[in-house]
C-alpha cells in the first residue's frame, strides 16, 4: 500500500462522503423540524434517479441539466406525502413513534411494488451523459467527473441551507416551528404548511442527490434500501436534530468507507461505518453535533 | 384479592387455553399442505413477534434487528447439525444461549442510548452481524447452509412427508412465547419493565434498576427468537445470510405486534394470525406475476392499519372502554 494508493482512495471518499451527506441532509432537516425518522427516504432517492433516467431517455435531457427538475418533482411529491400520511401519523394518539416508522415503512413497501410494477426489476443505467465516464487529474490523483460535480452541488446544497435557514423568513419559521410547534401556532404560523414546505424541501435535496446518483450508479426498484441505511447512519453519526452534522456525517461515513476498503475485502466495506457509528455514540451518545 | 386485574389474567388465560385447544384441532379437518404452511408461518410469528414484544412492546427498547437473534439461532442449530452432527434440540437450546448472552453483552453499551440512537445501533449491529456471516466461508458464505435430510424423526426433528410435526412445534413454541408474555406481566419485571418504558428517570429514582431490566428483558427476547430462528432453519432445512438476518425480517418480525398492538398480550397474536395469512395469500395470488403487486397491497394495508389504529388492532376486541373524563 502506497501513500499514493491511500491519497486517491481517502479523496474518492471525501466525493462519496459529500454524496452521502446530500443524500442524508432532507432525512435530517425532517428529522430535525418534527421529529420523524422517514423510512421511505430510500425510496424518494429510487424514484428521482428513476426520474432522472427518464428524462434521459425520453428526452435526451442530461442528468445535470435534469436535477433541478427532478428536484422540483421531488418537492411537490415530499410536500404531498406529509399531506396524505405522515400529517395523520403524527397525530397518532397512541404508539406515536411506531406509527411514525412504520407507516413511512409501508409506504416505501408501497413505492418499491409500483417502481417493480410500472419499470419493471431490471437494471437500468444512463449510458453517455456529459459528466458520465470522464476522469479529472490532479497532482496524480485521479478523481471521477460525476462524483466531484456531485461534491460540488453537495457543498453548494449546504450553502445555500445554511443561508436559507439563517436568512429567509421560511427558513426562520423552520427554525421556531421547530422548537415550539405550539408556540408558533400562536404567533399565526400555520403549523402544517410548515411541515409540509420541510417535507418538500428535504425531498427535494435527496432529488438532487439522486439526478447525481443516477450518471454513476444502476437504477433499479431496490436501488434506495442499500443508501438509506447508510443515510441513517449518516444523520444519527451526525447527531439528530443537526443538519450540519449529516454534512460532518457524510464526510466521515466517506472516509471511514474508503478506509475500510484499503484494509477489508470491498464486500465487508460497510461494516467499518457501521462500527465508526457504534464507537461514536459509545462515546458520545447523541452523535457528533445533535442536541440531548 | 379478587381484583380485577386478576380476573382479567385469569380470564385472558382460559381464552389462550381455548385457542390453543382450537389450533390444535385444526390440522384434523385442514389437509392442505399448502394451508398447513401458512398456518406454520402464522405461528412462528406470532412467537417471534411476541419474542420481539418483550424487549421492544413492554420494555420500549425499540429494535429493529432481532433478525440476529433469530439467525444465530438458525445458524448455530444448522452448523452443529451439518458440521458436528450434533441434534437439532441441543443446537436450538445452544443457539438460545448464545443469543441471550450476546443480547446482554451488546446490551451492555447500547442501553445507554435513547430514542432513535438505540434504534439504529440495533440495526447496524445486526447488518454487521450479516456482512460478517456473508462473509464467512466455513458457514457457507453468501450461499448459506443446506440441510441435509437425514430421515424423518423426532429426536432429529425433520419431517420431509408431513407438515403436521412443524405446526405442533410452532403451535408450542407460540404458547411458551404467549405465557412467558402472561407471567412477566404480573411480575416483578413486568411492572419494572413498563415502568422503564414510560419514564425511565422516574423509574430510576423509585428503585427501579433500570439497567438490569433492560438487560433482562433483552436475555428473554433473544432467547425465544433464537430458538424460533432454530426452528426456522428445521422447517425450511435451508438457510442464508440475508433471508435469516436481514434488515427486513427484523421489519417482519416486528409488524405483527406492532400492528396487532406493542406491547398487548394479545397484539403479536392477533397481528400475526391476520397480517401473515394475507401476506401469503396476496402473494401467491397476485405475486406470481412478478412485478410487485403483493408488495404493493401489502404496503398499503400496513400505512392504512398503522395510520387508523395507532394502538393496534387489539384495539377493536376490548370489552367497552370508558372514555377518559375531560
Amino acid at each position: 500500500m502506497t501513500a499514493e494508493t491511500i491519497i486517491q482512495s481517502l479523496a474518492s471518499g471525501l466525493l462519496m462522503g459529500l454524496l452521502y451527506g446530500l443524500i442524508a441532509v432532507g432525512l435530517a432537516l425532517i428529522f430535525g423540524l418534527m421529529d420523524v425518522v422517514n423510512f421511505a427516504h430510500g425510496e424518494f432517492l429510487m424514484i428521482a434517479m428513476y426520474a432522472t433516467f427518464f428524462l434521459f431517455a425520453f428526452f435526451a435531457i442530461d442528468p445535470l441539466l435534469a436535477a433541478p427538475l427532478v428536484a422540483a418533482a421531488l418537492f411537490v411529491f415530499g410536500a404531498l406525502v406529509y399531506l396524505c400520511v405522515v400529517r395523520f401519523a403524527v397525530r397518532a394518539k397512541a404508539n406515536a413513534g411506531m406509527v411514525q416508522i412504520f407507516s413511512t415503512f409501508g409506504l416505501a413497501i408501497v413505492m418499491r411494488g409500483l417502481a417493480q410494477f410500472f419499470f419493471t426489476p431490471d437494471y437500468r443505467s444512463i449510458t453517455h451523459s456529459w459528466l458520465g465516464g470522464k476522469t479529472f487529474s490532479i497532482a496524480g490523483i485521479y478523481l471521477p467527473v460525476p462524483q466531484l460535480a456531485g461534491a460540488l452541488v453537495s457543498i453548494a446544497a449546504f450553502t445555500a441551507l445554511y443561508f436559507f435557514i439563517n436568512r429567509t423568513d421560511f427558513g426562520r419559521a423552520l427554525e421556531a416551528t421547530r422548537e415550539d410547534a405550539g408556540a408558533v401556532a400562536l404567533v399565526g404560523i400555520d403549523k402544517n404548511r410548515v411541515f409540509a414546505l420541510g417535507w418538500g424541501l428535504g425531498a427535494a435535496l435527496v432529488g438532487l442527490a439522486g439526478a447525481i446518483m443516477a450518471m454513476f450508479f444502476y437504477v433499479y426498484p431496490d436501488v434506495g434500501a442499500s443508501f438509506a441505511l447508510i443515510a441513517y447512519v449518516t444523520v444519527a453519526l451526525g447527531g439528530f436534530g443537526s443538519v450540519f452534522g449529516a454534512f460532518a456525517g457524510g464526510i466521515v461515513v466517506g472516509l471511514v468507507e474508503a478506509g475500510t476498503t484499503l484494509i477489508l475485502p470491498p464486500s465487508l466495506k460497510s461494516v467499518g461505518i457501521y462500527a465508526v457509528y457504534l464507537l461514536v455514540v459509545f462515546i458520545r451518545p447523541r452523535g457528533l453535533f445533535g442536541s440531548l | 384479592m379478587d381484583t380485577a386485574f386478576n380476573q382479567r389474567r385469569r380470564r385472558d388465560l382460559i381464552v389462550a387455553a381455548c385457542f390453543a385447544v382450537i389450533a390444535a384441532l385444526v390440522p384434523l379437518f385442514v389437509k392442505d399442505v399448502y394451508v398447513q404452511n401458512i398456518m406454520v408461518l402464522t405461528l412462528m410469528y406470532a412467537a417471534l413477534s411476541q419474542s420481539w414484544n418483550i424487549l421492544s412492546g413492554y420494555c420500549g427498547q425499540i429494535s429493529l434487528g432481532h433478525a440476529l437473534y433469530f439467525g444465530l439461532g438458525a445458524y448455530t442449530t444448522a452448523l452443529l447439525f451439518t458440521k458436528f452432527g450434533v441434534l437439532p434440540w441441543f443446537g436450538m437450546l445452544g443457539g438460545g444461549l448464545i443469543s441471550a448472552v450476546i443480547a446482554m453483552v451488546l446490551g451492555y453499551p447500547c442501553f445507554r442510548l435513547r430514542g432513535h440512537y438505540f434504534v439504529i445501533a440495533t440495526i447496524v449491529i445486526a447488518e454487521i452481524a450479516l456482512l460478517l456471516f456473508q462473509n464467512w466461508d466455513w458457514a457457507g458464505a453468501a450461499l448459506g447452509i443446506d440441510i441435509p435430510v437425514r430421515g424423518d424423526s423426532w429426536l432429529k426433528f425433520q419431517f420431509t412427508r408431513s407438515k403436521l410435526p412443524y405446526f405442533y412445534f410452532a403451535l408450542g413454541l407460540a404458547c411458551v412465547a404467549w405465557l412467558v408474555t402472561w407471567w412477566l406481566e404480573d411480575s416483578k419485571w413486568g411492572y419494572w419493565w413498563r415502568a422503564v418504558k414510560d419514564n425511565p428517570d422516574a423509574a430510576e429514582s423509585l428503585g427501579v434498576v433500570v439497567f438490569n431490566s433492560k438487560m433482562g428483558a433483552a436475555a428473554v427476547s433473544a432467547f425465544l427468537t433464537a430458538v424460533g430462528g432454530a426452528f426456522y432453519a428445521q422447517f425450511v432445512s435451508y438457510i442464508d445470510p440475508e433471508s435469516v438476518m436481514g434488515f427486513q425480517f427484523s421489519l417482519l418480525m416486528a409488524l405483527p405486534a406492532v400492528l396487532g398492538g406493542i406491547g398487548t398480550l394479545w397484539g403479536p397474536v392477533l397481528g400475526a394470525v391476520i397480517l401473515i395469512p394475507l401476506t401469503e395469500l396476496t402473494r401467491s395470488f397476485i405475486g406470481g406475476s412478478g412485478r410487485g403487486v403483493d408488495l404493493i397491497v401489502y404496503g398499503t394495508l400496513i400505512v392504512l392499519i398503522s395510520l387508523a389504529r395507532p394502538e393496534g388492532l387489539v384495539g377493536l376486541f376490548s370489552p367497552r372502554r370508558k372514555e377518559p373524563a375531560r
